[in-house]
């Protein structure tokens, strides 16, 4: 299961509206136990991936130890991130499992059709190591307690 | 010194977030890192022992792949290291290349297919890499000529020159009898002679600001062989911005440069130079000249890292300029960095389409052919808009045929019917260069004429519409 608060959850949907028609991307800070990613704040990142922005997504490695770094500061960890799909279903694609290898992290997209966030889903990244990992469906859970 | 582990590998690490680990250099610590948790091996290395792909260390804010002295760089107790697999992907699948192998070509390239590092799978990702040459000189000759020998399945060369007696004395792909003849036919003749298994595509065009990212989007990689800054430029941004790498090679009198620029993390050219120099600064090789082997030492270095990045395999030039000096045949090279302010690459890019850099570095265009004139209206032919628009001018292209007409197929005109051209005058703007057309052109110059009347002094006719376009120009525009 993946937590999240009403206005985290708002704003990744909201970041995915403000870069449509291109792909946005970001990082979710929290804890994680006992099988729950619990979200406590979210981390916007840059899009790399200029040259085609409308169907991919890369968060450059400095950005994200800045992130790691100021996580570390508020005693929070990466629990996950997310990107939005343009004009595309709220599903992972074959380009979203093969670069994905944060195994125990959720993988949050929200499908933006003609500019409008619609469905969000996560996706947990199961297995052990980069051979045998999978995604699987991963209930999101909206609450306001922290 | 503390080295951060990501969260998926802290299970291999007893849940710690961060070790700390002895060591004089970051070869040490890493491998005190895997002493202590053996299970993390597996998760960071290949069975080779390389660093896996994906994953990113850096030390402190530095990737260790672009330090000068990579893994052996010294350490101290303040310093750390963090382990990033990367964050990637996106709404679509790539596309699965199916590549098979014909017995004549398991034969041809059997001295590939018995080293490990290329096999069978190496052989078949050169045939289905796609590499464009920028130019069929100096630099293109030899590189194009052992693309091709090493079975690059599709190689597309960018000239528009003529072979000239001048070129013969490096430019090895062409021969005697070919003077006088374009650059693209000499060179296809000869690397179909030498691999009749491999696609040849050509384009006998100016690398322009208008055409290189139409160009570039259906290849792989760029082997830059241009022997001019504006190009160069062009050249980088392009690769930028169509996220293919930029495998750089420069020749100057006895000396050559080779770099690996515009892949995913690492420089691009612009990091190294951000702007071109002012215009007549730097001597071309024309006016300096350049020893003729020379091109054949940087373009087989060029062809060497071509071959590196499509088998995935060995340390490419990428964070790297190689320096080449002929004369006193020494080689040195500098290690260079991302700039995250680079005007192309850096994080908050300024450049976000190609610059016209004919006219930024101060060479003039070619001077425009006079047109026939109907009735006062000048006849601009298929051609001259090609040439205008691949120069980048950008003419504003009319096209006063019906919507069902415009969908049967267009050049991309802004479509405003003819019996409706009266009411709309308002949408043209009488300052611009406007060029109409129709199908077969009669219509547009009835349109001109209009427009000649209501005050437009700059309207030209597309001579033979949209049929002479197809005829003359782009054949893949239907003909109706």
């Amino acid at each position: 299961m993946l937590t999240i608060s009403p206005s985290d959850y708002n704003a990744i949907r909201a970041h995915g509206e403000e870069t449509y028609p291109h792909e946005c991307c970001g990082v979710l800070l929290g804890h994680a136990e006992d099988g729950v990613n619990r979200v406590v704040a979210i981390e916007r990142a840059g899009n790399t991936r200029t040259d085609r922005a409308h169907d991919r997504y890369n968060i450059a490695p400095e950005e994200l130890i800045r992130i790691q770094r100021q996580a570390r500061e508020r005693d929070l960890d990466i629990v996950g991130f997310y990107h939005s799909h343009p004009d595309h279903p709220a599903q992972w694609s074959q380009t979203d499992f093969a670069e994905a290898h944060w195994i125990g992290c959720s993988y949050v997209i929200t499908s933006i059709p003609k500019g409008t966030a619609t469905v969000t889903n996560s996706f947990l990244l199961t297995g052990t190591t980069e051979e045998d990992k999978k995604f699987i469906d991963q209930q999101v859970q909206i609450e306001t307690s922290k | 010194m503390k080295i951060h582990i990501p969260t998926p590998l802290r299970q291999y690490t007893g849940k710690q977030a961060t070790v700390t680990v002895p060591g004089n250099t970051i070869a040490d610590a890493l491998a005190a890192l895997t002493a202590a948790h053996p299970d993390l091996k597996k998760h960071l290395y290949t069975d080779e022992g390389k660093l896996r792909s994906f994953v990113n260390v850096y030390f402190n804010d530095d990737d260790i792949r672009y330090l000068p002295e990579k893994d052996a760089t010294p350490v101290k107790d303040s310093d750390s290291l963090s382990i990033i697999p990367s964050i990637a992907g996106g709404a679509t699948a790539a596309p699965v290349e199916e590549v098979t192998l014909s017995n004549e070509e398991i034969a041809r390239y059997s001295r590939h297919l018995i080293m490990p590092e290329v096999g069978m799978e190496g052989q078949k990702k050169l045939k289905a890499a796609r590499v464009l040459c920028i130019g069929a000189g100096g630099l293109g000759s030899p590189l194009a000529l052992y693309l091709a020998a090493a079975g690059v399945g599709t190689i597309g060369i960018v000239d528009a020159d003529v072979v000239d007696s001048s070129n013969l004395q490096r430019q090895i792909i062409h021969n005697t009898h070919d003077i006088g003849r374009s650059k693209l036919d000499s060179a296809e003749q000869k690397l179909t002679a030498l691999n009749p298994f491999i696609k040849i595509l050509k384009f006998e065009t100016m690398l322009s600001s208008a055409n290189a990212l139409d160009i570039f989007k259906d290849f792989d990689m760029v082997v830059d062989g241009t022997d001019n800054f504006p190009t160069r430029y062009l050249v980088n941004d392009a690769c930028v911005l169509t996220g293919i790498p930029n495998v750089y090679g420069s020749i100057f009198r006895f000396e050559g440069q080779a770099s690996v620029f515009a892949t995913k993390e690492g420089p691009c050219y612009r990091c190294l130079y951000p702007e071109p120099p002012p215009p007549g600064l730097v001597p071309s090789c024309a006016e300096g000249g350049v020893l003729g082997i020379l091109p054949g030492l940087v373009g087989v270095i060029q062809a060497t890292e071509a071959i590196k990045l499509i088998l995935g395999n060995g340390e490419p030039l990428i964070g790297r300029l190689l320096l080449i000096d002929a004369l006193s045949m020494q080689f040195r090279q500098l290690n260079l960095r991302k700039n995250l302010d680079c005007p192309a690459c850096g994080t908050h890019p300024t450049i976000t389409k190609p610059i016209d850099y004919q006219q930024f570095c101060g060479i003039p265009s070619t001077s425009e052919k006079p047109s026939a004139v109907k009735n006062g209206i000048p006849q601009m032919q298929p051609e001259e808009l090609k040439r205008r628009i691949d120069a980048g001018e950008k003419p504003f292209v009319l096209d006063v045929r019906e919507p069902y007409e415009y969908q049967i197929a267009n050049i991309g005109g802004h479509l405003i019917p003819l019996g409706t051209l009266p009411q709309r005058i308002n949408e043209l703007d009488t300052a611009q260069e406007i060029v109409i057309h129709c199908r077969t052109g009669g219509r547009s110059q009835q349109a001109a004429e209009l427009l000649d009347k209501a005050g437009f002094k700059k309207v030209h006719n597309l001579a033979g519409g949209i049929t002479a376009w197809s005829e003359k120009v782009d054949p893949s525009v239907p003909k109706y």
